[in-house]
């Protein structure tokens, strides 16, 4: 049985009408001062580093990126735990928000499916932190054109480029649960705290259990141990875990894109190294190559999850 | 009645175990004011989510428009304008952003939308507060602009669901006034609630529910008619010294039941207004007529008998049991 019409009639009139609330919100103004200072201050650490250490590096526009001095973190280390942040500030009442708002049911009065009112929430959503993150991204840019001088070349420019496209996909895994969380809970506040503690927990609290759990699954071999080097088995269990995380995919290929002399973002036996000149840079195409895998795997997360909230949304009742 | 524009037959809405609408059939007529009547929880908001298929039919079937609301609910929801029960607006943005957004989901070009939106604002009276933030509104400005949002839609059916509720009296008569309006210009209107005086002011006829079923449907004549079992029934409150007034009144020809309700007022059914006849009696008895009134058939009275005579019939099948 085909349902009448197209399920996207509305989509528009849902994005701008969102939009124009994030845009405008305090929240969205908070969130954003947040990360501009927070982002001002790992860049200018950076520079001071890069300045101190004469620059010999190809890739100028690049360290200013992955640079950090203590006790600040990098500008891509801060982006990595923010974004989420961000991401949840702006999805975590979005349909919860409607029901409690008791706009919910008049809305879906309209000649309208509810799949557009869904989409057009979430796609709202991802252009303004798409827009966000641009301007950060233009923000460093100048400073680093302002505070080092020198032009970044083209291949720096696509690195970085890729680098944004990374982060908005990164934004858009947590944006996704976010808004499941908000279809699911029926209070914006449960929504927010189970939001906050699953982003908590990882990014902060499972890289930390990954080794400890891979250590449980597979036991350290102990002719590894002896020799002083981690067994292949529980190294490959560790980083599987890891991979559960979105912020540890997101720190991946942020490291193959913007570190140009990254190799491989797993454990790899000496004999494959053999005929590499270390040090030297790759191509952008075999850097890609690399990122690939983890980039796929975070749009496969934003996509499982909107899915998710999407059958979670579709079967709700629309009385509260 | 003219050609429906509702029809549902055996409607059923099952959630797990339980039963919200059973079984309920009912017409509504191109033009009527037709009440949804009953208490909370008996399956009227349940039936109108229904009807804009909102909500999933779990039996039987509905038809609005000669459309079937869960195939093509967008042809409905075009025709079909929605006030739901405590209507809610985006506080953030003023009444004039609301009905535009409104608009743009309706699908209307921008010329169209900006001048319907100002008609609609002016005909609800709210054309002074129009760039006002709905944060501001009153209950019953909010309630007045939902309306607005429906005369923008230029729907052929209004549901309203407790349009009234919450409202202060003042509130309560103005919309009472647009709904009659409304109907007016030819609009079919669906109205739930349980302020039955209202109802019975302005509805054509009323369904009354109970339970998930229908109990009852009709006129508000023709169910006092099926409840009260027709008749008139007239209150007499007076004074009479030594006189048997039971007997007195019951001698009135027509007349076929006398009350005593309490020390000196009675209640006299009868086939018709025996009015004259009872002040007759009490004068010419010496006594002091104090109050003598007939009771029109009122919604309330036929909700109350219903509800109270169904009461009784479940007492005595538990008894019986």
């Amino acid at each position: 049985m085909r349902r009448e019409g197209s399920p996207f009639q509305g989509l528009g009139a849902v994005f701008i009408k969102e939009m124009a609330d994030h845009l405008g919100s305090a929240r969205m103004r908070v969130l954003e001062w947040l990360i501009v200072f927070t982002a001002i201050a790992a860049l200018y650490a950076a520079i001071q580093q890069l300045r101190a250490t004469t620059a010999e590096d190809p890739f100028l526009l690049l360290s200013l990126f992955t640079t950090s001095r203590s006790p600040l973190p990098s500008f891509v280390a801060i982006l990595g735990f923010l974004i989420p942040l961000m991401a949840i500030g702006l999805g975590f009442d979005a349909v919860n928000g409607e029901h409690n708002r008791r706009t919910m049911s008049r809305i879906l009065s309209q000649p309208i499916y509810r799949d557009a009112l869904l989409f057009g929430k979430f796609l709202a959503g991802l252009a303004t932190l798409a827009v966000s993150l641009t301007a950060l991204w233009l923000l460093v840019l100048g400073l680093g054109l302002l505070f080092l001088g020198i032009p970044p070349g083209g291949e720096e420019i696509a690195r970085s480029l890729c680098f944004l496209v990374v982060a908005v996909a990164y934004a858009g895994v947590w944006l996704a649960l976010a808004m499941l969380l908000s279809v699911i809970f029926r209070s914006p506040a449960t929504a927010a705290l189970v939001a906050l503690g699953l982003w908590l927990f990882l990014t902060v609290l499972w890289p930390m259990l990954a080794p400890a759990a891979a250590q449980a699954i597979a036991p350290p071999d102990p002719r590894f141990t002896a020799l002083g080097l981690p067994s292949p088995d529980t190294l490959e269990w560790q980083l599987a875990l890891q991979r559960l995380s979105p912020s540890h995919l997101f720190a991946e290929t942020v490291l193959a894109l913007l570190s140009p002399t990254t190799r491989a973002l797993g454990p790899i036996f000496l004999d494959q190294l053999e005929g590499a000149v270390m040090g030297t840079p790759l191509p952008l195409g075999q850097s890609l190559l690399i990122a690939w895998p983890q980039a796929v795997g975070l749009i496969a997360g934003a996509i499982i999850l909107f899915a998710a909230s999407y059958v979670a949304f579709q079967r709700q009742e629309v009385r509260t | 009645m003219t050609a429906p524009v509702v029809t549902a037959q055996a409607l059923v809405r099952r959630y797990g175990d339980a039963v919200a609408v059973d079984g309920i059939s009912f017409e509504v007529g191109r033009g009527e004011i037709f009440g949804l009547l009953g208490p909370n929880g008996a399956g009227k908001t349940t039936t109108i989510l229904m009807m804009l298929g909102l909500t999933e039919v779990t039996g039987g079937s509905v038809r609005v428009l000669g459309h079937d609301p869960m195939r093509e609910p967008l042809a409905v929801k075009r025709r079909v304008g929605y006030l739901p029960d405590q209507v809610g607006f985006y506080d953030n943005l003023s009444a004039a952003e609301n009905l535009a957004y409104s608009g743009r989901l309706m699908g209307l070009d921008p010329a169209e939308r900006a001048r319907r939106t100002e008609e609609a604002l002016a005909r609800v009276r709210l054309g002074d507060v129009a760039r006002k933030r709905v944060s501001t509104f009153s209950r019953g400005m909010r309630q007045r602009l939902g309306l607005a949002e429906i005369l923008m839609k230029r729907a052929e059916i209004a549901i309203l669901d407790e349009p009234t509720s919450g409202l202060d009296p003042q509130s309560t008569h103005e919309f009472l006034d647009m709904i009659r309006a409304l109907k007016g210009e030819g609009v079919t209107i669906i109205l739930s609630s349980h302020l039955l005086d209202q109802v019975q002011r302005v509805c054509d006829r009323v369904a009354l529910f109970n339970a998930g079923r229908i109990a009852l449907i009709g006129s508000v004549p023709e169910l006092s008619r099926q409840v009260l079992g027709g008749g008139f029934a007239v209150d007499v409150e007076a004074d009479v010294e030594g006189a048997d007034m039971e007997k007195r009144l019951r001698a009135i020809p027509g007349v076929t039941q006398v009350e005593r309700l309490a020390g000196d007022r009675y209640r006299i059914l009868a086939d018709h207004d025996v009015r004259p006849d009872a002040a007759r009696a009490v004068v010419s008895a010496n006594g002091a007529l104090r109050q003598l009134a007939v009771d029109e058939p009122s919604l309330e009275a036929i909700y109350n008998r219903y509800f109270s005579a169904q009461a009784r019939r479940e007492e005595e099948t538990r008894h019986a049991a």
